[in-house]
């Protein structure tokens, strides 16, 4: 049996492997289907049906990103019936979602908004479903905030949760017109086994699923005179930043990046590689003290063997999914948490500034950060250790503000 | 009304006790002669969709997997069906014989029986009936069990890959198709799944032969077949008839004399107004039947005293509630259908609002992902382009 099919997509042959889907086969000829519930990173759910596309001789339209090519296919990507069902289900997907778009944090940045510009969805006639419900915003974590209103449904998120990170937390509840994405119970996010991870909001194609945004608050405190604001970057924002910037991706923009923190204002711009090579050295200390105590003198209690506690994200689904074994992790903080104390302390008495008057920021490349910091136990200086986290995306958005062009500023150390 | 222009066919309830007998007769035959027969009866399945059930079989005998599984839908749910509870309740065996020989001829030893969850007091004789069966097996040679799984209520349970979901766990929302249930069923093996009716017809097929299945019905729709009637009928209840009547024939019989609309098929079936009800007939599509509509078994009669404007606010009410709500056109269009009726009816939207309506549920029809969200527009262009202006006024 031959292992690839041979087919027409709007008129183009084009011969693929078997098992291949439809979209596949037209993104191999360089057709564009449009896309929103399908996810390279994610099994394929075929929910949205924004894919649809044509099979000549049947009147059932197929969604393509589910539907596995079959020999002699004549596919039409583009036909009248594609177009039309394909409308109706963008206004559908609006009709449900609270499409007050310049209220939104995705604005200009929103998958189903391209959509609905890409096929000018501008005479609305459905009815407004939107607007007769009652929605929740649950902004109860520090790290993530979620708005069913601007949800459709696409199920990302709970693939995300499930599939990628294996925490799931986020699931399907209930069906019909009540159906929605929820958690155990319907609890707050913040009551959940979430890790804050923010992966779900990565994969989030609208503003249902975002970061907990920060940046109003540390415009204030830049603003404050009595206040002396610190600022640490981790390692992966330097390499992540230029992208938001329109710069090419993964290019490294160490120069730039501390050249706009200083014209953004803030007081010192420091770095986390510092802490986290003093977390290495920490978790080595202690890894060398786990072996002698372990194996040498056979005392149980040191166990082995040693995870890192670097990542916060790390260390909740370990407190959520292995609470018999946190013995098992290192009891170092992580580098933003050593920054943090340090900052309050050996630093704050370094430059003579009252700890109270120092706002600790860091920028930091995941939302689970943004809940560490928040922890009760993150107070080792008398103080909040690291006051507010800003992702990578909320830094850039602070720089645009500030209409700073980053691809022109010099390289500052 | 009541004038018995139809024949009363008395199969199915027929009251018959030689199951080990029937079973051990059919078992002596080989797989290939008892796929030949009952591909020759012209069986097609009886939950609505008509799939023909020896090439359901076959294909799943010929299908490759480590296990195989016969299950029998008894998530009865469509509106207006209540036969399968019935044919549980007083002949299970026949069903059970019929999975038996499924199982023996596809390679499968498990069965199950998907049962709704609102049935669940039917286990109290349908366990003693499983168990007694099971004696039946062991006394004739053949490795089969059969095992209940309860339902928990969802309609949507009912298409078949929902219910395979839901048996292994997760919530029950139909998968993509391709693959098929003969390919990838239950557990991702192959899997036969029938209605509780189709198994039923099996017995009378190996009992007493393709031939007296294939005498009654017409070209294409085959046998006879369990209808639950009810509405603004004198006489509501089950009735065993022959396919291919038209529904005038049926409105003859079953009628009070001022029926103005049949729905056949349940919520998800079409309303056939009175002026139609001479042209169109009960059975599958086929070449000599003309217009026919298929249904599982579910007969609605309203008199001119109904609206039908409730009918289908009903009707939408109820899709709105059970669709899984996965897919954008059936979680979404039934609202707008829903809605959008309300507002043309409270002149909130112009009448022309209905064509709008109407081009939505055609795109319903296309895209959605199951047959539930597909068939929906079956009641609501049927009933909006017979009954306008009761939609309207």
């Amino acid at each position: 049996m031959s292992n690839t099919v041979n087919l027409t997509i709007n008129g183009l042959e084009v011969t693929v492997p078997k098992g291949t889907t439809v979209q596949q086969a037209a993104e191999l000829l360089g057709i564009k289907v449009p896309v929103l519930c399908y996810h390279k990173d994610l099994c394929i759910a075929g929910n949205c049906r924004v894919c649809v596309v044509e099979q000549v001789g049947s009147k059932r339209l197929l969604a393509s990103c589910a539907t596995p090519v079959h020999e002699g296919m004549e596919i039409l990507t583009n036909s009248l019936a594609v177009r039309n069902a394909r409308k109706h289900i963008i206004e559908l997907l609006l009709s449900e979602h609270n499409a007050d778009c310049t209220k939104c944090y995705r604005n200009g940045n929103c998958e189903l908004q391209e959509l609905a510009a890409e096929y000018k969805i501008t005479n609305q006639n459905l009815i407004d479903l939107a607007q007769s419900r009652a929605y929740t915003i649950d902004a109860f974590s520090p790290s993530i905030l979620k708005d069913d209103s601007r949800c459709i449904r696409c199920q990302r998120c709970v693939r995300t949760c499930d599939e990628l990170q294996s925490v799931g937390a986020l699931a399907v509840a209930h069906k019909g017109d009540h159906m929605k994405i929820s958690t155990f119970f319907n609890k707050t996010i913040s009551e959940v086994v979430c890790t804050n991870c923010g992966q779900c909001v990565i994969h989030c194609p609208t503003g249902a699923l975002i970061e907990k945004n920060y940046i109003e608050e540390v415009w204030a405190a830049i603003a404050d005179p009595s206040k002396h604001v610190v600022v640490q970057t981790a390692p992966a924002v330097r390499v992540g930043l230029g992208e938001e910037l329109d710069l090419k991706p993964g290019e490294r923009v160490t120069g730039k990046m501390v050249a706009a923190l200083r014209r953004l204002g803030f007081n010192s711009v420091l770095d986390t590689d510092f802490t986290a090579d003093l977390t290495i050295i920490e978790e080595g200390t202690e890894l060398l003290h786990r072996l002698k105590k372990n194996l040498v003198d056979k005392d149980e209690k040191y166990k082995l063997p040693m995870t890192t506690s670097c990542s916060p994200g790390w260390v909740k689904f370990f407190e959520h999914v292995y609470p018999d074994m946190l013995l098992h992790m290192s009891t170092c903080k992580s580098p933003q948490q050593m920054f943090g104390a340090l900052a309050k302390t050996f630093y704050a008495k370094k430059i003579g500034v009252d700890p109270q008057n120092i706002v600790s920021v860091s920028i930091m490349p995941c939302t689970a950060k943004k809940f560490e910091a928040n922890r009760p136990e993150m107070r080792d200086s008398g103080y909040k250790d690291v006051d507010y986290v800003l992702t990578t995306r909320e830094l850039a958005i602070m720089i645009k503000q500030a209409g700073i062009e980053f691809s022109d500023l010099p390289e500052e150390k | 009304m009541g004038k018995n222009v139809l024949k009363r066919i008395d199969l199915i309830f027929k009251h018959e006790d030689d199951c080990k007998e029937i079973l051990q007769k059919t078992l002596n035959r080989s797989n290939d002669e008892l796929i030949n027969e009952l591909i020759g009866s012209g069986l097609k399945g009886r939950g609505g969709a008509g799939f023909p059930t020896g090439l359901k079989w076959k294909l799943t005998r010929e299908a490759a997997g480590d296990k195989k599984y016969v299950i029998c839908n008894a998530d009865e749910g469509e509106p207006g069906t209540f036969k399968d509870r019935e044919i549980l309740s007083t002949v299970p065996h026949k069903v059970l014989t019929g999975m038996a020989v499924c199982g023996r001829i596809i390679g499968a030893t498990e069965g199950f029986i998907y049962l709704r969850g609102e049935y669940r007091y039917l286990t109290q004789t349908l366990q003693p009936e499983i168990d007694k069966f099971h004696k039946i097996c062991d006394e004739v040679g053949l490795d089969f069990r059969v095992k209940i799984f309860l339902g928990y209520g969802a309609y949507i349970c009912g298409e078949e890959s929902a219910l395979f979901e839901s048996m292994e766990g997760k919530r029950g929302e139909p998968r993509n198709k391709p693959p098929f249930p003969t390919e990838f069923g239950y557990l991702g093996q192959p899997t036969v799944i029938n209605n509780v009716e189709t198994l039923a017809h099996t017995w009378t097929i190996f009992k007493y032969g393709a031939k007296k299945f294939r005498d009654l019905g017409v070209q294409d729709s085959r046998g006879s077949k369990l209808f639950s009637i009810s509405g603004d009928t004198p006489i509501p209840g089950i009735y065993e008839l022959e396919l291919g009547m038209t529904v005038e024939e049926f409105v003859e019989d079953f009628g009070d004399g001022d029926t103005k609309a049949v729905q056949v098929g349940g919520a998800s079936g079409f309303c056939v107004p009175r002026k139609k009800f001479r042209d169109i007939a009960i059975g599958y599509q086929g070449k000599l039947t003309g217009i026919s509509l298929p249904t599982g078994g579910s007969m609605m009669l309203f008199n001119s005293s109904r609206s039908m404007y409730n009918v289908l606010h009903n009707y939408l009410e109820f899709f709105c509630e059970e669709s899984c709500g996965q897919c954008t056109p059936c979680r979404v269009g039934t609202q707008q259908l829903l809605h959008g009726i309300r507002a043309v009816k409270r002149g909130e939207k112009p009448a022309s609002y209905l064509d709008t309506l109407f081009a939505l549920s055609e795109t319903m029809k296309a895209t959605s992902k199951c047959g539930l969200g597909q068939s929906v527009a079956n009641s609501f262009q049927s009933i909006v382009e017979n009954f306008r202006e009761e939609m309207i006024y």
